[in-house]
């Protein structure tokens, strides 16, 4: 009797699925079984964590900005980011655009793993993942030199930052030994690195030539302190992502090669989750190579 | 999932590396240009060359989402509830970018105003009775 009344029920449901079908399919796919944005809750709570992670890089990105529109001087990029391995200097951006090159690549190997995953092809994840690994390492490794650089040959820190621009023209009134000779002429805008010597600065004198001050004598000051902060701030955070990213993925490869995610028959949707991960910390990578390097 | 094959997926993948590279290289050679690192004595305006470079970001940002985080293939309502969040982050420049403008003119007034010469033993301070006040200027 009760088993009549349920089918009858089913029945009654189905003809008038049928007639409406545009109004109630999608009430229907939200009754539960299978997933309504045809996502699996780990992938649809990955977009979740990422979209809370774009804030985050969002709110630094965005205080970097308001801090550099609020001065009248900044570090200029493509001097600051000069220099190459081997003690070579005067390559603005080189470097730089060598790591961008690193992580594209390491995206793209991340692809690639993802579509032999969906092939259910173990060997194809574990090879295409292990170069992405590769990837994330050398990454990594550009920019422990960058920072290297940054703080033990130029120190820079996190609340000193010897980078600047002049904010009027002039005619420097003595050398440092590296690149700034007595008698230089330089024009408003012009980048300048402070050195230290012996753990002291050595901030040239200079002549102002033109502007209200022509005449006067003054020193190079050392540039905005929140330059240093926000660079090691920013950068250390995405590579702090780069850094777990390795990390998962190393968990994540191994496993692969056990073939657990084999046993699974679900596509690899592991490889898949990390995909979208590591291809997040690429594109937040995008914008701090706009904001930091080229802008 | 994806409606391409798996050999077409294959090079799709490759084709989209390749001009994410092509427009990082680009919007470099972009930067060095107008600062007349590449031609000598050429230079581009920064609000323009800024303006591209923003756009050129966003583009790949796109290729990026779309194509290797295959935000092309979800159903509409997953990529409506990642992708509207987002468009809040243009208040916030628009916002932060006006109150970083508005203390950069405040730091100009200050200094504006610390430029002034005075002769401090012209100065009367004000708000103080009249008695307090002759005893102030005498001891100045």
């Amino acid at each position: 009797m009760a088993d009549t009344a349920i089918h009858h029920d089913v029945d009654h449901h189905d003809d008038h699925h049928m007639d409406h079908h545009d109004d109630h399919s999608m009430e229907a796919k939200w009754d539960g079984g299978e997933p309504p944005w045809k996502a699996s809750y780990g992938k649809l709570m990955m977009w979740y964590f990422l979209v809370s992670d774009a804030f985050t890089f969002a709110g630094f990105l965005i205080a970097y900005g308001t801090l550099r529109v609020s001065m009248n001087t900044w570090p200029v990029p493509d001097f600051v980011f000069q220099s190459l391995p081997g003690d070579i200097h005067h390559k603005p951006l080189y470097f730089v655009t060598f790591m961008t090159f690193v992580l594209l690549f390491s995206s793209f190997t991340m692809v690639r793993a993802v579509q032999e995953g969906q092939k259910e092809n173990n060997k194809g994840v574990v090879f295409w993942m292990i170069l992405t690994i590769f990837g994330g390492i050398a990454f990594l490794a550009c920019q422990a030199w960058e920072w290297t650089t940054l703080i033990s040959k130029e120190h820079m820190t996190i609340h000193e930052n010897p980078f600047s621009a002049h904010t009027e023209s002039g005619v420097y009134l003595e050398g440092d030994g590296h690149d700034i000779k007595e008698g230089d002429v330089f024009e408003a805008g012009a980048p300048y690195l402070i050195h230290k010597h012996g753990g002291e600065w050595h901030n040239l004198k200079y002549k102002v030539t033109e502007g209200p001050d022509a005449g006067m004598i003054k020193e190079q000051s050392l540039g905005p302190k929140a330059f240093g902060a926000l660079f090691f701030f920013i950068t250390g955070f995405h590579g702090f992502h780069v850094l777990s990213g390795v990390v998962f993925l190393i968990i994540i490869c191994v496993n692969s090669a056990t073939g657990l995610y084999m046993e699974r028959k679900n596509g690899h949707e592991m490889v898949e989750k990390i995909g979208l991960y590591w291809h997040f910390v690429d594109l937040v990578w995008v914008f701090v190579f706009l904001v930091f390097y080229l802008i | 999932m994806s409606h391409l094959s798996y050999e077409e997926s294959k090079s799709r993948a490759l084709k989209i590396i390749l001009v994410l590279a092509a427009m990082t290289l680009l919007e470099v050679v972009f930067a060095l240009m107008a600062k007349g690192y590449i031609i000598e004595g050429f230079h581009l305006s920064p609000i323009l060359v800024g303006a591209v470079m923003i756009i050129m970001s966003l583009v790949k940002a796109y290729l990026i989402v779309y194509e290797f985080m295959h935000m092309k293939y979800e159903v509409p309502g997953l990529v409506k509830s990642v992708l509207l969040p987002m468009f809040l982050l243009v208040w916030a420049v628009i916002a932060f970018f006006s109150e970083g403008n508005y203390w950069k003119n405040n730091r100009q007034g200050i200094e504006d105003k610390d430029a002034i010469e005075v002769d401090t033993k012209k100065i009367i301070p004000s708000g103080y009775l009249e008695d307090t006040h002759t005893e102030l200027i005498d001891r100045m």
